[in-house]
């Protein structure tokens, strides 16, 4: 039988449909518009119209690092395809599997500064995992399989498809499923057998492990594994900002987060730790400080599906290259055989660190200026929602109170933006998130800076019945900014006032801006109507919920490791540094 | 700082010689020299770069340079297990009386005279990058005019080949 002709733009259709896709999140514009035609007849893609490509990008993101499944986003040439940018350098650092479509003026124009022409996949080389140009119709259904299979397996990322006008309008027969080659392609999932017995004997002789889990345990969906191996050690576990998720944190070994603005207990557990078992994190300078000071004493295990990272910032004793999940099981398995000749004794090691974890709790001050605690706001939207809601953060003091005060206990219910550290990241990923998990509670937790970024989307959301919630952590600050300023800069407050608070200009007045887009719209300034204001929150799935939380100024983020110093010099509130004893 | 000649087996596809070179300055890795050309097998190119380092180690190039989707293979060809060869075109000026001195130095370096004019010659010569370098030097007090050079060439010693166990 003869195979189907069928336009470039249909086959870009009928591709993305072959692959299981069922949403996207775009914009049209002219040099994609011959591809939203046969978009609008499809049955099994649900296309969400944003209002800003970022947002589509975002969006796409936040709909990935929910579901575990690929996120899609289409945008048309020039300024629709740089204003994806952001978003696909924010995939890029988080390792999100992302596939960027865009349109590209036609062939023959490329290189003549047409309308709308930008050289979208030069641009993006250096954030993308590949890119693809497409100039001829029977060229697309080959690189969109082949596009989403790099995105999707070894360590995920944003692949973009540049597809020009005229490959979407010519015709070509419709070849399914289409010959991928890539014969530079070939990701190691399946770890050494000898490096897994060295991993396991390093393990059974250390006296003080310590599990330095990130995102790739997420990404890999390894947390069931992960827990296995935790309790099979007994060691303490630490969860990366990217990680918050993977391993409960109502489980007693679980120690929280390090770096920065991590816990005292898991920041000083690696610091004093002899045997860092690195599962899916990559040594980042936020987690370790001054690296040269980091975890001075400690053997490295360093497992990672990206051989690049393994000995990128710190030697590896034992690498292991490989997929979480298959290595954790392996990793279990040799482990169960060698313990049981005799469990490690990490008696000492535990008394130490409980220690810690009695002296040390995450907490902090409540505030003296009649406004909210944003700490408390954050922990009561976590406790009121619970572990099978989404929490989708911004960037800067909320989204590190957000890690901090809310409790996860499955993976991906913490959504952010951690490599990139893009403001706006918020409020498109937890419409993401509620697109790919209808079912779920989903937090957008924005600050009031970041929310001016991209809250055009409540839009989108309003419209396309995505009832989001979002809590706006409104210090009328760039609140992190702020921080450094207060703590580095002699308190000299340099362009960071927003004027959103109450006793401000007020502009925006975010809860007239909130029901201009629709959105049912609450402001909270008094302690007692906090919860009431979430109950209603979670209770309203009508249309999004926007909650214009005041609060103060002054609060700021601890513990905190100032940059460039090491561990060592982790301080848990200002000018207050923790007491090491009992252990070297 | 060290250096190392790295040889690429690649695909042949737009914008493949930007993402190497764009790897490169992103990454911080310092390229000494590069050159680029079709190899023995349609569709796949050679590149040979030289590359120095200091801070970041050459494990991390070869690793960085492995994630590009388009390069299939990359090995480092010593000077002892391989053959590296510049090639330069050099203008130097001469006349009546220094042609021949000029000429002896073309002859004791195995050099070549490709282009002749009454004040000037254009010399080819192709050697290990130590050879080349002499070679200027003592081209230098005649007066070089201009110098164009390739990047260093190199292919691994004995029978085997870098497409072996590469292509099915």
């Amino acid at each position: 039988m003869a195979n189907e002709v069928l336009t470039g733009a249909e086959a870009i259709v009928r591709s993305l449909e072959l692959l299981g896709i069922e949403h996207i999140f775009g914009l049209p514009g002219g040099a994609i518009l011959p591809t939203y035609d046969p978009l609008m007849d499809s049955k099994k893609i649900r296309h969400i119209l944003v209002r800003h490509e970022q947002g589509a990008g975002h969006a796409a993101e936040g709909y990935a690092s929910a579901s575990g499944k690929l996120g899609v986003c289409i945008a048309t040439s020039g300024p629709g395809a740089t204003n994806l940018v952001t978003a696909i350098a924010d995939a890029y650092m988080d390792s999100v599997p992302l596939l960027a479509i865009t349109g590209q003026v036609g062939s023959k124009l490329i290189g003549t500064d047409a309308f709308q022409e930008a050289d979208i996949v030069g641009i993006t080389m250096p954030i993308t995992k590949h890119s693809f140009l497409v100039t001829k119709a029977a060229d697309v259904p080959a690189t969109i399989a082949a596009a989403v299979m790099i995105a999707t397996t070894g360590r995920p990322g944003p692949v973009l498809v540049d597809i020009t006008k005229d490959a979407q309008q010519g015709k070509a027969e419709f070849v399914w499923p289409p010959v991928i080659d890539l014969p530079g392609y070939k990701p190691v999932t399946k770890p050494h057998g000898k490096q897994i017995q060295a991993a396991a004997s390093l393990i059974a002789e250390s006296k003080r492990p310590v599990l330095y889990v990130g995102g790739g345990v997420v990404r890999a969906g390894a947390h069931k594994e992960l827990l296995k191996l935790a309790e099979l050690i007994g060691a303490p576990v630490v969860t990366t900002l990217m990680a918050r998720g993977a391993f409960p944190d109502s489980h007693k070994q679980n120690l929280g987060m390090p770096g920065m603005h991590g816990t005292v207990p898991a920041v000083t557990a690696l610091q004093k730790s002899d045997l860092l078992i690195t599962l899916g994190a990559r040594f980042d300078d936020r987690v370790t400080g001054d690296v040269k000071g980091f975890a001075t004493g400690a053997k490295v295990i360093h497992v990672d599906i990206d051989p690049a990272e393994i000995g990128k910032i710190r030697f590896a004793d034992v690498p292991i290259v490989g997929d979480a999940k298959e290595v954790i099981t392996e990793l279990n398995q040799e482990l169960s055989a060698l313990l049981k000749k005799g469990q490690p004794d990490l008696g000492e090691w535990w008394t130490f660190l409980d220690g810690l974890v009695e002296r040390y709790p995450l907490g902090y001050t409540h505030v003296e200026d009649g406004k909210l605690s944003p700490q408390h706001v954050i922990t009561r939207i976590g406790e009121l929602s619970g572990p099978e809601a989404i929490y989708a953060a911004g960037v800067g003091q909320h989204q590190m109170w957000s890690a901090q005060f809310i409790k996860y206990e499955r993976p991906n219910s913490w959504l952010n933006s951690g490599g990139a550290g893009t403001m706006g990241y918020s409020v498109p990923a937890a419409m993401g998130a509620k697109v790919g998990q209808p079912d779920r509670l989903v937090w957008a937790i924005d600050g009031d800076g970041c929310f001016q970024m991209t809250n055009q989307e409540l839009a989108t959301c309003a419209i396309n019945n995505i009832p989001i919630k979002v809590a706006i952590i409104n210090n009328s600050s760039l609140g992190m900014v702020r921080q450094w300023q207060t703590l580095f800069y002699n308190e000299r407050y340099s362009n960071t006032d927003l004027n959103t608070g109450t006793d401000t200009i007020m502009i925006p007045d975010f809860v007239k801006l909130a029901e201009a887009y629709g959105c049912l719209a609450i402001r909270v300034e008094k302690e007692e109507d906090i919860d009431k204001a979430i109950k209603l929150a979670i209770e309203t799935n009508d249309r999004p919920v926007v909650i214009d939380f005041i609060v103060s100024r002054d609060a700021m983020v601890w513990p905190m490791v100032a940059a460039g110093l090491t561990n060592d010099e982790v301080q848990y509130a200002r000018d207050a540094a923790p007491v090491w004893d009992g252990i070297e | 700082m060290s250096k190392h000649v790295l040889s690429l087996l690649v695909e042949d596809k737009p914008g493949l010689l930007t993402r190497v070179a764009g790897l490169f300055s992103r990454r911080g890795f310092n390229i000494e020299s590069l050159a680029v050309g079709t190899s023995e097998i349609e569709g796949l190119s050679r590149i040979t770069v030289v590359v120095g380092v200091e801070g970041a180690p050459l494990e991390q190039v070869t690793k960085q340079l492995n994630k590009l989707i388009n390069v299939i293979k990359i090995v480092e060809l010593d000077a002892e297990t391989a053959v590296q060869r510049d090639h330069m075109l050099i203008k130097v000026k001469t006349d009546a009386s220094t042609r021949s001195a000029v000429l002896e130095a073309v002859t004791l370096f195995r050099a070549r005279v490709i282009d002749v004019v009454s004040d000037a010659l254009i010399i080819e010569v192709t050697g290990d990058t130590a050879k080349c370098a002499a070679f200027i030097k003592v081209l230098e007090p005649f007066g070089i005019k201009e110098l164009v050079q390739s990047g260093v060439l190199a292919m691994g010693r004995g029978s085997k080949s870098i497409t072996e166990k590469v292509l099915k």
